[in-house]
């Protein structure tokens, strides 16, 4: 901020702000006068009063104009440096207003500043962070258990199932995936003949690219991708949608009626991505397929119907099958983590988005586990 | 911030009449508040006070009328001349609107960042004195989730001061208060308009604030779609011969 000072004492009519000391005897009088405004030149209390001697510095404001808070700043300043000087800082001939404000600016801090975090050391790092992972365990177990005490209720009969809740998650789940599945689902395919072509076509097998192509897609890439796409719209609408209840103590009105939240809300939903995502599955193996045909018929010259009876020769029915096993797998997965995060979000807007990305993560991480499980095993069985 | 009484008034609002798309919410709505004044919009659910807000505070466009601050025409301000309206009234939000992603200080300094070329030291003091104007000094790093309800109503009132506006609009501030906090921030409203000069208007049904310190209160009605009382809380509730507006003022 620019000092500005007056060198005559008549300068009041001016809009800038302005202050005058003068000391006849032991005291040092500052006149503030001028129009006060904040980011505006503003004098500096040491160039006006620094030099000064007196033991006393008292402020009048006779020819004030309008002023905020730079006014109020330039005080609290003055009244710190009277302070530091052991000088006395006298606001009584100010307006009753401003003596009020600036007593109010002069109380002490209330609440104490919270303790900043302390450095922790690795041990102690190790050890909290192998609690959370417990209790994140622990969570998953407890969640997973009341969902299976739940189905077990609605199996004799005795739960409140909503089944429109079913319907509408499954149609929304269609809607919401569908063109994406399809998209993707056909890109993966053209991606992966096109890069098997490049290289089998150099040892003229180019005919195999439809082995590898149908191969992967039936039994990785079409599950997987349907349940990436899911996880990422389903899943985190779901998990979006009951935190928002949870905030809204939607959740809360449940259990004080005595229905429990995962009959009521998490049953319905993990019954509709169960059921849609193997459907979904199916719809991708046929995309990527399509993106199969497209290369080998654009690239290799190979006709779809030469595509079609060496695929026919090479998938067996256990290819697919496995791939909608896991798909199965999967959409419980996605539903699972997407209703637990839903149900145990924080309760403020924050964690709503803290729920819906928590959900997506755990999900997809999930997915690559579940399948790599699924790999062993089959190679296993010999599938 | 202080404010020597202008002889222009604070607000004035001519023919108003606002709604959303084809429901009509108030019709042809005039009044005027002078400079310093702390006046109420009151009645019952529905009655169009927080359109009439929203209006005033330029979140919704009226489908006809006129509001000026303090001379200046709100409605067809050029993008500049809104902003410098926008920058001289501030809003405190019926749920207090604080950013829960920034802290504290950060969430009163943001309008200090974005009207004024304060450093960012300065910015820190005008944010320490605002808080402390509010009672709240010392919780600048604090998140606005760590605050109870009353604290947050403070803290926005301290951001709606950062800049020194002329009018502050209130909607709802007692909302969800238990009385001894509201009297709290009723004070604290009051002090405001003593100390800054501040001219004050709150959306609110809350009666014992309106008694407690209202200079003027305007009823609004959902069939008349406009005014139909105005004047001082404790005349109208002797005085009014509507007995909509004296059963509303006469609840106890």
């Amino acid at each position: 901020m620019k000092p500005s000072l007056p060198s005559d004492a008549s300068g009041s009519s001016t809009a800038e702000a302005q202050l005058e000391a003068d000391s006849p005897r032991e005291e040092c009088v500052i006149k503030l006068s001028g129009d006060w405004s904040l980011g505006e030149a503003v004098p500096s209390w040491e160039e006006v009063v620094g030099h000064k001697k007196g033991t006393k510095v008292r402020i009048i404001a006779d020819h004030l104009g309008t002023w905020d808070t730079s006014l109020l700043l330039f005080l609290r300043h003055g009244r710190a440096w009277c302070l530091a000087k052991k000088k006395d800082f006298d606001t009584s001939s100010l307006p009753r207003n401003l003596q009020v404000i600036l007593k109010h600016a002069e109380a002490g801090a209330l609440f104490k500043p919270a303790p900043k975090e302390t450095p922790v050391s690795f041990r102690f790092f190790l050890g909290r962070e192998t609690i959370k992972l417990i209790n994140y365990g622990e969570e998953w177990a407890i969640f997973v258990g009341n969902c299976t005490l739940g189905i077990i209720r609605l199996l004799r009969g005795r739960g409140k199932f909503r089944w429109l809740d079913s319907f509408l998650e499954m149609q929304h789940c269609w809607n919401s995936s569908l063109p994406i599945v399809g998209f993707i689902s056909f890109l993966v395919g053209v991606i992966l003949a096109f890069q098997s072509a490049v290289q089998l076509k150099q040892y003229g097998v180019a005919i195999l690219v439809v082995d590898l192509v149908s191969l992967s897609v039936v039994r990785e890439m079409g599950p997987m991708m349907a349940a990436i796409v899911v996880a990422g719209g389903t899943g985190a609408g779901i998990a979006a949608q009951l935190g928002n209840m949870r905030v809204d103590e939607e959740i809360d009105a449940l259990e004080t009626l005595g229905i429990s939240a995962v009959d009521f809300l998490v049953l319905p939903r993990l019954l509709a991505v169960t059921i849609m995502m193997p459907i979904l599955a199916l719809y991708a193996n046929i995309f990527g397929i399509l993106g199969g045909v497209y290369i080998c018929a654009t690239m290799l010259s190979i006709p779809a119907s030469a595509y079609w009876v060496e695929m026919h020769n090479r998938l067996n029915f256990c290819d697919i099958f496995g791939g909608v096993i896991k798909s199965f797998a999967f959409g419980i997965l996605i539903a699972l983590a997407g209703c637990l995060r839903g149900i145990h979000c924080e309760r403020n807007t924050a964690g709503v988005g803290t729920a819906t990305s928590s959900a997506v993560v755990t999900s997809i991480l999930l997915i690559i586990l579940t399948d790599a499980v699924f790999a062993v095993i089959f190679n296993s069985l010999g599938i | 911030m202080h404010h020597s009484k202008s002889p222009v008034n604070a607000i004035e609002v001519n023919n108003l009449t606002c709604g959303y798309g084809e429901t009509i919410i108030l019709k042809k709505l005039s009044f005027s508040v002078p400079a310093q004044e702390l006046l109420f919009i009151i009645g019952g659910s529905g009655c169009g006070k927080s359109t009439l807000l929203r209006s005033m505070i330029g979140l919704l466009p009226p489908e006809e009328g006129k509001i000026t601050y303090f001379g200046k025409n709100f409605i067809k301000a050029s993008e500049e001349q809104r902003r410098d309206i926008l920058k001289s009234f501030g809003v405190l939000y019926q749920s207090s609107a604080l950013w829960s992603s920034m802290t504290v200080g950060e969430n009163i300094a943001l309008p200090l960042e974005q009207y004024t070329s304060l450093s960012k030291q300065d910015c820190q003091e005008v944010v320490a004195l605002k808080l402390a104007q509010v009672g709240l000094s010392g919780i600048e790093d604090l998140y606005p989730r760590e605050l109870s309800g009353g604290m947050k109503k403070r803290m926005a009132l301290a951001r709606a001061l950062a800049l020194d506006p002329k009018i502050v609009f209130f909607d709802e501030p007692s909302e969800g208060l238990d009385p001894i906090t509201s009297r709290e921030i009723d004070e604290l409203i009051l002090e405001v308009r003593e100390t800054l000069g501040t001219t004050i208007v709150i959306v609110s049904h809350q009666l014992s604030s309106i008694f407690r310190i209202a200079d003027r209160v305007l009823v609004l009605d959902h069939e008349a779609q406009g005014i139909i009382a105005d004047g001082p809380p404790k005349k109208l509730a002797r005085e009014s011969t509507d007995l909509r507006v004296r059963n509303f003022l006469n609840q106890n």
